[in-house]
Parts: structure tokens; C-alpha cells; sequence
């Protein structure tokens, strides 16, 4: 089997670094004029999808967001990090609003079929919605197993099979699925690079695609409706001890122990 | 109105998040059955079939779902619910339930709503977004609600007192286009993470693998699970399965204790909602101690050895 062709998803989220508010009209968080990147765990996945083509198992690598323009910036991240093309599948307010796992999975596969990947690369979750779903998803539009928590990869000599290893509650498992398949990246597959400037400017020139959801076939039906958005009980902070022995009486005065 | 809950289990028992899930699925109304897919799974069938709340027990035994594996598990899931029609499918939002049920709702044409915290209706759930910083309310409309449920905000339902029904359901055609090679577990005498009544947690200032035997020792003691941040994760101190925040396991025991750790939201989403929290840490701006109940700033190699030796005097 020739070498792969590779799908990235790479989702522009607020950055994991923010101290996120929620709205006063409970609509939502506030996300105007605040510092926005790439999903950390989508910088993972790009990472791998980059490194197997340096390895020679990938040929391409493409990278696809969904949502409005100010995503290309994070696409051009992706292209900077090493992604061949792009893709950014347009999705302007108020659509942007109800967009949610379903519909991006919906558009991912879309795309895959395509563009006929082989491998399609996303993060675990996203850190804004904290969903988890995209991956499992995707696989099941496409009918392609699906690898997800992801903490190493490799392909099998023969091209046909992938395994992978994933991070589950008690510890490691490793499965095998056939080709074409989801990954999902957890922490531990990689450590993204950092862009760098000579390949920033690189970047630029590479092709980026935009298409809206309708040329891929999708109707963005909402899903499910946010009703409210609202702050989370604030605990307080409580007191500072001096000694163990401080700490132990007040835990036994409380009970604790 | 129905509710199908998936059994997370080993075949040899069933894992505790799944009676959790049984009290959220109690709380919509209507019959509450379970299935259980394994290769060899009457045991934790029975044991399902005393869970005070459960109707029906619905078993599925193949070789093909050794390893729990998505592919092999959804079209057997679709058959029984095309066969009984339910409102509602749920599970734990563990490795197990993230893996699954988003696959399951996909192939059913609906948009699943993950680890919600609270139920307000039958269409109505509330879930914690942006590592907990906020916290949402959403109203699904799909003709099947799929949802995982969060272990530590539902009670376990009671293991006595049930007396279900057994009924058999035929395994489909095997899918076969993935296979479960191995797992490596970490073996420990410990309680488990999630269900701990304590939890003794580690960061970054511990500096090194060999240093959690500090925690251990305290652990010991207080006949606590131990936890680590990710810091102390990616640093390859400890195993993943150990990772409590954010995108590792949520927790919310009685007692927690940090040791070492800065307290970064993506840590505090994982343990904000402990009883009571202890952080020990040498920085006194570090963040946790910014939710804890008992702050203590000191050289935690001196206060940890401490701290176990107090508690073994009683």
C-alpha cells in the first residue's frame, strides 16, 4: 500500500492559558478580544500526522477547520507545523454558535470520503466543550474503527493495519484496526513543535481551501440547545495551618479522619 | 420512556462507575435495563440483576467482545435498541463510556450529550464545560438521548435488593475490522481512584517516581487511592491511569490531598468537588490553595514524612 494520506482536524479554541468568564447573559462565555489558539490536543495529533509523513508512512497531510474566518489563522498554524494544505470549511454566526460535535463529525467525514484519506487525525476532546465525541464520530459516519486516547502509534509493515496504543482507566491497551481509521491524540503521543519563523513564512504560501458545509453535503440542523451557561460554585479558600500537628487536630476536629 | 444503561465491566466484575450511571437512568423515570456484553459475562450479570432499580439484564456473550471494543459493541447496541425501543442510552463517562457512546449515537443519527452532572428533566441536562470554569444547561432534542454520566455526581446505586430479569440477546455478525492485542494495568492493593473515600495526590514537586513512595506511605494510612497531576504524568513520575483533572479522571472524595501541586484549573477541574482539601505546597501563591480547606506551606519532604508518622499514632 503506498503511503497514507492524512486528515487533521484542528479546532481553534480559547487558549488553555485563559481564564475563561462566563457572560452575563448566560449565553455563553466571553470569547471577544480574548487570546485564541489551536486545541492542545489537536497540536498532538497534527504533531503525529507530521511525523509519520517524516517517517515516509504519510504522503499528505491535510489540515481541516470548521467555523469562521478567524480559523484559517489557526490552519496556517497547522501549515506552519508542517500540514501540506489546508481546508477551512466556513461556518459564520450564528450557525458557528449551535455547531456542535455531531455536525463537525458530520463535515469530517464528509471531507475524508473527499479527499479519500486513509487516516483521519483528531484531538481527544476540545478544551472548550470538553465533548469527547468528534472521533467516535467520525469513525462511525465512516463505518472505520476508531483508536481514540491514542498515547503511540505506529503502522504495520504491510500498510494495512495501524496500532495503536491508548491510555484507558487502569492504565495501557493496544489494539490493531484496519485501514482507514480514526485516531484520537491523547497527552502523551507527542510533543508538538513550536512553528518556526522561516516556516511560519512558508506557510503562507501553501494552498488553503475554503469551502462552505453545503459543498460537503451537510445541513447544520442544531443538535442540542444551550440553554444556560452559568458560573460554577466558588469554593473558598479556607485556612492555612502552620504544623502537621495543626493539620492533623483540625482534621480530626472535622472528622476528615 | 426506557432507559438501556451499558455495563462497564472486567467478566470477572462490574465496575463501579456503571452503578452510578444506574442512579442517573433511575432518575429519568421509566424501566432502567442494563446490558451486558462480554465473553463470559453470567456473573456480572447476576450481580447486575440484584442492582436495586434494574427492570431487565440483557446478555450478550461473544468472544468478539473481548477487549470491549467499540466496532463489535455499537451494532449489537442498535440491535437491542431496535428491538426495544428506548428514550434513553446511557453509561459512565469512563475510558469505556467516552469510547463507546458517542459511536453509538452517531450510528442512531443523534448528538450525545457527555459526563452531565445533573438531570433536570428528561431532555434536560447539565454538563461542566471549559474544565469546569463554567457550567452549562442543555436541552437535547434527538429522538434518543445518549448521555455518559459523571461517577462522582450521582450516588452508587444500592448492589442488594434487586431482582431483575435475565434475558439473552443474540450477538450480530462479528465486524472485525479491529482487534484487542494486550493491556498493560497497574496492579495496586490500593482503592481504586474514582471511588476512593481519600485521595493523596502528587505534582511536580515531588521531583521524581521514586518520591511517590512518600505518598504511598501516607496513602497507607489513610487507606487512600493516589492520584498525580498531569505535570507529574508527562514528567513519566507515574502512570497515566494515575492523572486526575481535566482530561484525566474526575474525583470527589471526602478527603483530598495535594502534595506538590500548583493547582492548574485543568487539576482543579479534576478535584474541586472533594469534602475537604488539603494542599501542602512550598509556594504559598500557588493556586490550590486558593480551594483549599487547609492550606499548608512547607517543604513537603519534611511535612509528608510527618504528617504519616502523626497519623499512625492515632
Amino acid at each position: 500500500m503506498a503511503a497514507l494520506r492524512a486528515l487533521v482536524g484542528v479546532k481553534r479554541v480559547i487558549d488553555y492559558a485563559v481564564k475563561v468568564r462566563v457572560r452575563a447573559d448566560g449565553a455563553g462565555v466571553a470569547a471577544d478580544g480574548v487570546k485564541h489558539s489551536m486545541n492542545p490536543f489537536c497540536e498532538i495529533a497534527l504533531e503525529e500526522a507530521v511525523r509519520l509523513r517524516e517517517r515516509g508512512a504519510v504522503r499528505e497531510v491535510l489540515a481541516v477547520s470548521c467555523g469562521p474566518p478567524a480559523c484559517q489563522e489557526t490552519i496556517r498554524t497547522a501549515l506552519a507545523m508542517g500540514a501540506d494544505r489546508g481546508v477551512h470549511v466556513e461556518v459564520a454566526a450564528p450557525d458557528y454558535e449551535r455547531l456542535g460535535p455531531f455536525q463537525v463529525a458530520q463535515l469530517l467525514a464528509a471531507l475524508a470520503r473527499r479527499e479519500e484519506v486513509d487516516l483521519v487525525l483528531l484531538g481527544k476532546q476540545a478544551i472548550d466543550d470538553d465533548c469527547n465525541q468528534t472521533g467516535q464520530m467520525t469513525a462511525a459516519l465512516l463505518d472505520w474503527p476508531q483508536g481514540t486516547f491514542a498515547s503511540a502509534l505506529t503502522l504495520e509493515p504491510d500498510g494495512q493495519w495501524l496500532r495503536v496504543e491508548r491510555e484507558v482507566d487502569g492504565g495501557l491497551e493496544t489494539l490493531r484496526l484496519r485501514l482507514p481509521a480514526v485516531v484520537t491524540a491523547d497527552l502523551r503521543l507527542n510533543e508538538p513543535r513550536y512553528a518556526t519563523l522561516p516556516n511560519i513564512m512558508k506557510a503562507k504560501k501553501k494552498a488553503l481551501a475554503v469551502l462552505a458545509p453545503a459543498a460537503l453535503g451537510v445541513e447544520l440542523a442544531p443538535r442540542v440547545t444551550v440553554l444556560r451557561v452559568e458560573e460554577p460554585p466558588q469554593r473558598q479558600a479556607g485556612l492555612r495551618v502552620e504544623t502537621v500537628a495543626d493539620l492533623v487536630a483540625k482534621l480530626r476536629e472535622s472528622g476528615c479522619i | 420512556q426506557s432507559t438501556l444503561v451499558i455495563a462497564e465491566h472486567t467478566n470477572e466484575s462490574l465496575t463501579p462507575i456503571t452503578l452510578n450511571a444506574i442512579t442517573a437512568a433511575k432518575r429519568l423515570g421509566g424501566e432502567v435495563s442494563c446490558l451486558v456484553a462480554g465473553t463470559n459475562c453470567d456473573k456480572v450479570a447476576q450481580e447486575l440483576s440484584k442492582v436495586q432499580g434494574v427492570a431487565k439484564v440483557l446478555v450478550a456473550h461473544h468472544d468478539v467482545y473481548k477487549g470491549f471494543l467499540p466496532e463489535e459493541l455499537t451494532p449489537l447496541i442498535l440491535a437491542t435498541q431496535k428491538q426495544f425501543n428506548y428514550t434513553h442510552i446511557c453509561a459512565g463517562a469512563s475510558a469505556f463510556g467516552k469510547n463507546l457512546l458517542p459511536r453509538v449515537a452517531a450510528k442512531l443519527d443523534v448528538a450525545p450529550v457527555s459526563d452531565i452532572i445533573d438531570i433536570k428533566s428528561p431532555d434536560t441536562f447539565v454538563r461542566t464545560i471549559y474544565a469546569g470554569n463554567a457550567v452549562c444547561t442543555v436541552k437535547c432534542d434527538e429522538k434518543v438521548k445518549v448521555f455518559s454520566v459523571r461517577g462522582t455526581s450521582f450516588e452508587a446505586a444500592p448492589v442488594t435488593g434487586g431482582s431483575a430479569s435475565l434475558e439473552k440477546v443474540t450477538a450480530p455478525v462479528p465486524v472485525g475490522q479491529s482487534e484487542w492485542l494486550e493491556q498493560k494495568l497497574t496492579k495496586s492493593d490500593r482503592p481504586e481512584l474514582t471511588s476512593a473515600k481519600v485521595v493523596v495526590s502528587g505534582g511536580r514537586g515531588l521531583k521524581s517516581g521514586e518520591n511517590f513512595k512518600l505518598l504511598y506511605d501516607l496513602a497507607d494510612q489513610l487507606h487512600a487511592a493516589v492520584g498525580a497531576s498531569r505535570a507529574a504524568v508527562d514528567a513519566g513520575f507515574v502512570p497515566n491511569d494515575m492523572q486526575v483533572g481535566q482530561t484525566g479522571k474526575i474525583v470527589a472524595p471526602e478527603l483530598y490531598i495535594a502534595v506538590g501541586i500548583s493547582g492548574a484549573i485543568q487539576h482543579l477541574a479534576g478535584m474541586k468537588d472533594s469534602k475537604t482539601i488539603v494542599a501542602i505546597n512550598k509556594d504559598p501563591e500557588a493556586p490550590i490553595f486558593q480551594v483549599a480547606d487547609y492550606g499548608l506551606v512547607a517543604d513537603l519532604f519534611k511535612v509528608v514524612p510527618e504528617l504519616t508518622e502523626a497519623l499512625k499514632k492515632k
